[in-house]
Protein backbone atom coordinates (compact mmCIF):
# COMPACT_ATOMS: atom_id res chain seq x y z
CA UNK A 1 0.00 0.00 0.00
CA UNK A 2 1.13 3.52 -0.55
CA UNK A 3 2.18 6.15 1.73
CA UNK A 4 -0.64 8.52 2.42
CA UNK A 5 -0.79 11.81 0.84
CA UNK A 6 -1.20 15.28 2.26
CA UNK A 7 -4.29 17.34 1.34
CA UNK A 8 -5.06 20.67 2.38
CA UNK A 9 -8.55 22.53 1.85
CA UNK A 10 -8.71 26.07 2.98
CA UNK A 11 -11.87 27.84 2.15
CA UNK A 12 -12.14 31.97 1.66
CA UNK A 13 -14.83 33.69 -0.16
CA UNK A 14 -16.86 30.92 -1.51
CA UNK A 15 -13.78 29.34 -3.05
CA UNK A 16 -12.11 26.35 -1.80
CA UNK A 17 -7.71 26.52 -1.94
CA UNK A 18 -6.94 22.51 -2.40
CA UNK A 19 -3.24 21.55 -2.26
CA UNK A 20 -2.36 17.91 -2.46
CA UNK A 21 0.93 16.37 -2.50
CA UNK A 22 0.76 12.41 -2.96
CA UNK A 23 3.74 10.28 -2.19
CA UNK A 24 4.77 8.07 -5.54
CA UNK A 25 8.77 7.53 -6.65
CA UNK A 26 7.22 8.85 -10.44
CA UNK A 27 9.70 6.68 -11.87
CA UNK A 28 9.91 7.79 -15.70
CA UNK A 29 11.05 4.75 -17.61
CA UNK A 30 14.17 6.69 -18.59
CA UNK A 31 16.30 6.67 -15.57
CA UNK A 32 19.23 3.32 -15.83
CA UNK A 33 20.26 1.31 -12.84
CA UNK A 34 23.87 0.61 -11.44
CA UNK A 35 23.48 -2.73 -14.11
CA UNK A 36 22.67 0.14 -16.81
CA UNK A 37 19.31 -2.01 -17.05
CA UNK A 38 16.47 0.90 -17.72
CA UNK A 39 13.94 1.20 -14.92
CA UNK A 40 10.68 0.36 -15.93
CA UNK A 41 8.18 3.34 -15.94
CA UNK A 42 5.93 3.45 -12.76
CA UNK A 43 3.54 6.74 -12.32
CA UNK A 44 0.54 7.87 -11.01
CA UNK A 45 -1.79 7.71 -14.35
CA UNK A 46 -4.70 9.13 -12.92
CA UNK A 47 -6.07 11.31 -10.17
CA UNK A 48 -9.64 12.49 -9.02
CA UNK A 49 -10.93 14.64 -6.61
CA UNK A 50 -14.45 14.93 -5.32
CA UNK A 51 -15.74 17.28 -3.05
CA UNK A 52 -19.15 15.92 -1.01
CA UNK A 53 -19.52 13.34 -3.44
CA UNK A 54 -19.00 15.34 -6.91
CA UNK A 55 -16.17 15.75 -9.11
CA UNK A 56 -14.02 18.69 -8.99
CA UNK A 57 -10.91 17.86 -10.62
CA UNK A 58 -9.93 14.85 -13.02
CA UNK A 59 -6.38 14.50 -14.13
CA UNK A 60 -4.04 11.92 -16.08
CA UNK A 61 -0.57 12.04 -15.00
CA UNK A 62 2.35 11.17 -17.75
CA UNK A 63 5.85 9.70 -16.50
CA UNK A 64 7.05 13.61 -16.39
CA UNK A 65 5.60 14.53 -13.40
CA UNK A 66 7.87 15.47 -10.86
CA UNK A 67 8.74 12.81 -7.85
CA UNK A 68 5.99 13.22 -5.06
CA UNK A 69 3.36 15.27 -7.33
CA UNK A 70 2.05 17.90 -6.25
CA UNK A 71 -1.32 19.40 -7.07
CA UNK A 72 -2.83 23.32 -6.80
CA UNK A 73 -6.60 23.85 -8.14
CA UNK A 74 -9.43 25.86 -6.76
CA UNK A 75 -12.89 25.06 -6.72
CA UNK A 76 -16.21 27.14 -6.12
CA UNK A 77 -17.13 25.53 -2.22
CA UNK A 78 -17.93 25.82 1.45
CA UNK A 79 -16.23 25.18 4.61
CA UNK A 80 -16.81 21.36 5.89
CA UNK A 81 -16.70 20.00 2.61
CA UNK A 82 -15.85 16.29 2.36
CA UNK A 83 -13.06 16.39 -0.19
CA UNK A 84 -11.17 13.10 -1.48
CA UNK A 85 -8.97 12.26 -3.62
CA UNK A 86 -8.05 8.87 -5.38
CA UNK A 87 -5.21 8.15 -7.34
CA UNK A 88 -4.39 4.73 -9.49
CA UNK A 89 -0.92 4.51 -10.85
CA UNK A 90 0.32 2.66 -13.79
CA UNK A 91 0.55 -0.76 -11.76
CA UNK A 92 -3.25 -0.53 -10.48
CA UNK A 93 -2.06 0.67 -7.55
CA UNK A 94 -4.42 2.75 -5.46
CA UNK A 95 -4.89 4.91 -2.82
CA UNK A 96 -7.64 7.11 -1.59
CA UNK A 97 -7.34 10.02 1.27
CA UNK A 98 -9.52 12.58 2.45
CA UNK A 99 -9.97 15.99 4.09
CA UNK A 100 -12.16 18.76 5.06
CA UNK A 101 -12.35 22.12 3.67
CA UNK A 102 -11.58 24.62 6.73
CA UNK B 1 -31.13 -25.67 5.69
CA UNK B 2 -30.59 -26.31 2.06
CA UNK B 3 -32.43 -23.55 0.93
CA UNK B 4 -30.60 -20.99 3.12
CA UNK B 5 -27.39 -22.21 2.46
CA UNK B 6 -28.61 -21.90 -1.33
CA UNK B 7 -30.03 -18.15 -1.02
CA UNK B 8 -26.43 -17.43 1.25
CA UNK B 9 -24.58 -18.15 -2.24
CA UNK B 10 -26.92 -16.61 -4.90
CA UNK B 11 -26.51 -13.57 -2.23
CA UNK B 12 -22.37 -13.52 -2.16
CA UNK B 13 -22.30 -13.86 -5.71
CA UNK B 14 -24.78 -10.68 -6.33
CA UNK B 15 -22.41 -8.61 -3.80
CA UNK B 16 -19.42 -9.78 -6.16
CA UNK B 17 -20.36 -8.86 -8.80
CA UNK B 18 -21.55 -5.42 -7.35
CA UNK B 19 -18.30 -5.00 -5.61
CA UNK B 20 -16.06 -5.40 -9.38
CA UNK B 21 -18.96 -3.49 -11.15
CA UNK B 22 -18.05 -0.52 -8.91
CA UNK B 23 -14.37 -0.98 -8.75
CA UNK B 24 -14.13 -0.65 -12.54
CA UNK B 25 -16.10 2.05 -12.43
CA UNK B 26 -13.50 3.81 -10.36
CA UNK B 27 -10.68 3.13 -12.36
CA UNK B 28 -12.24 3.70 -15.37
CA UNK B 29 -13.96 6.96 -14.79
CA UNK B 30 -11.09 8.53 -16.70
CA UNK B 31 -9.36 6.31 -18.54
CA UNK B 32 -5.89 6.68 -19.03
CA UNK B 33 -5.03 8.51 -22.86
CA UNK B 34 -1.99 6.16 -23.13
CA UNK B 35 -1.87 7.53 -27.10
CA UNK B 36 -1.82 11.10 -25.83
CA UNK B 37 0.82 10.34 -23.38
CA UNK B 38 2.99 8.60 -25.80
CA UNK B 39 3.29 11.08 -28.25
CA UNK B 40 6.83 12.22 -29.09
CA UNK B 41 6.31 14.88 -30.32
CA UNK B 42 4.11 18.01 -29.94
CA UNK B 43 1.96 17.54 -33.62
CA UNK B 44 1.45 14.02 -32.06
CA UNK B 45 -0.23 15.29 -28.78
CA UNK B 46 -1.98 18.24 -30.50
CA UNK B 47 -3.56 15.67 -32.94
CA UNK B 48 -4.91 12.98 -30.41
CA UNK B 49 -6.26 16.01 -28.49
CA UNK B 50 -8.07 17.22 -31.65
CA UNK B 51 -6.29 20.39 -31.10
CA UNK B 52 -4.52 20.51 -34.38
CA UNK B 53 -3.14 23.91 -34.24
CA UNK B 54 -4.10 25.86 -31.33
CA UNK B 55 -3.83 29.92 -31.16
CA UNK B 56 -1.54 31.45 -28.97
CA UNK B 57 -3.92 33.56 -26.77
CA UNK B 58 -3.16 36.22 -24.19
CA UNK B 59 -6.38 34.82 -21.97
CA UNK B 60 -3.91 31.72 -21.28
CA UNK B 61 -1.35 32.43 -18.27
CA UNK B 62 1.72 30.14 -18.02
CA UNK B 63 3.36 30.56 -14.88
CA UNK B 64 6.76 28.54 -14.91
CA UNK B 65 9.99 29.47 -13.72
CA UNK B 66 12.88 31.35 -16.54
CA UNK B 67 15.63 29.34 -15.58
CA UNK B 68 14.84 26.02 -13.36
CA UNK B 69 17.75 24.62 -11.54
CA UNK B 70 16.89 21.04 -11.09
CA UNK B 71 14.59 20.23 -14.46
CA UNK B 72 13.60 17.00 -11.80
CA UNK B 73 11.04 19.77 -9.98
CA UNK B 74 9.87 22.31 -12.40
CA UNK B 75 6.72 24.30 -10.98
CA UNK B 76 4.14 24.85 -13.87
CA UNK B 77 1.08 26.49 -13.01
CA UNK B 78 -1.96 27.74 -15.73
CA UNK B 79 -4.89 29.62 -15.12
CA UNK B 80 -6.85 31.29 -17.88
CA UNK B 81 -9.82 33.69 -17.94
CA UNK B 82 -11.60 31.27 -20.46
CA UNK B 83 -14.09 28.80 -19.44
CA UNK B 84 -11.97 26.19 -19.71
CA UNK B 85 -12.93 22.46 -19.46
CA UNK B 86 -9.64 21.14 -20.30
CA UNK B 87 -5.98 22.04 -19.24
CA UNK B 88 -2.64 20.38 -20.53
CA UNK B 89 1.17 20.98 -19.92
CA UNK B 90 3.65 19.95 -22.61
CA UNK B 91 7.18 20.06 -22.35
CA UNK B 92 8.57 20.05 -26.14
CA UNK B 93 12.03 18.17 -26.03
CA UNK B 94 10.63 15.84 -23.45
CA UNK B 95 10.96 12.19 -24.66
CA UNK B 96 7.08 12.59 -24.69
CA UNK B 97 5.71 15.50 -24.77
CA UNK B 98 2.43 15.93 -22.74
CA UNK B 99 3.41 15.56 -18.93
CA UNK B 100 -0.12 16.44 -17.31
CA UNK B 101 -3.86 16.74 -18.94
CA UNK B 102 -6.81 18.14 -16.46
CA UNK B 103 -10.58 17.98 -16.85
CA UNK B 104 -12.16 20.76 -15.06
CA UNK B 105 -15.94 20.30 -14.35
CA UNK B 106 -18.28 23.44 -13.81
CA UNK B 107 -17.81 24.92 -10.27
CA UNK B 108 -13.93 24.59 -10.43
CA UNK B 109 -11.43 27.71 -11.02
CA UNK B 110 -9.91 27.13 -14.50
CA UNK B 111 -6.22 27.34 -12.57
CA UNK B 112 -3.77 24.14 -11.87
CA UNK B 113 -0.87 24.08 -10.46
CA UNK B 114 1.78 21.02 -10.46
CA UNK B 115 5.51 19.92 -10.86
CA UNK B 116 6.90 18.60 -13.49
CA UNK B 117 10.29 16.95 -14.80
CA UNK B 118 12.10 18.49 -18.11
CA UNK B 119 15.58 16.45 -19.52
CA UNK B 120 16.73 20.06 -20.65
CA UNK B 121 15.63 23.54 -21.66
CA UNK B 122 12.64 23.71 -23.66
CA UNK B 123 9.92 25.34 -25.09
CA UNK B 124 6.98 24.32 -22.07
CA UNK B 125 3.02 24.91 -23.68
CA UNK B 126 0.13 25.04 -21.95
CA UNK B 127 -2.66 23.98 -23.31
CA UNK B 128 -6.26 24.87 -22.83
CA UNK B 129 -9.80 24.10 -24.26
CA UNK B 130 -12.64 26.50 -24.07
CA UNK B 131 -15.69 25.97 -26.21
CA UNK B 132 -14.12 23.44 -28.12
CA UNK B 133 -11.30 24.89 -29.11
CA UNK B 134 -7.96 24.94 -28.08
CA UNK B 135 -5.71 27.70 -27.00
CA UNK B 136 -2.28 28.16 -25.95
CA UNK B 137 0.61 30.21 -23.88
CA UNK B 138 4.22 29.06 -24.31
CA UNK B 139 7.21 29.82 -22.07
CA UNK B 140 10.89 28.89 -22.83
CA UNK B 141 12.47 27.68 -19.55
CA UNK B 142 16.21 26.70 -19.42
CA UNK B 143 17.32 23.75 -17.12
CA UNK B 144 20.59 23.96 -15.65
CA UNK B 145 20.32 20.44 -14.53
CA UNK B 146 18.61 17.49 -16.44
CA UNK B 147 15.64 15.52 -14.50
CA UNK B 148 14.99 12.48 -16.77
CA UNK B 149 18.21 10.93 -17.32
CA UNK B 150 20.23 9.36 -14.64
Amino acid sequence: MADPMRVRAAESGGIVDVKILMKHDMESGQRKDAAGKTIPAWFISTINVKANGKDVLNGQFGPAVSKDPFLNFKYKGAKGDKIVVSWVDSKGDKRTDEATAS
Amino acid sequence: MNQQRRSLLKYSAIFGLMASAGLISVAQAQEWNKAAFEGKSLDDVFKILGASSPDKSSAVTLNAPDIAENGAVVPVGIVTTLKADQMAILVEKNPSSLAAQFFIPAGTEPFVTTRIKMGQTSNVYALVKADGKWSMAVKEVKVTLGGCGG
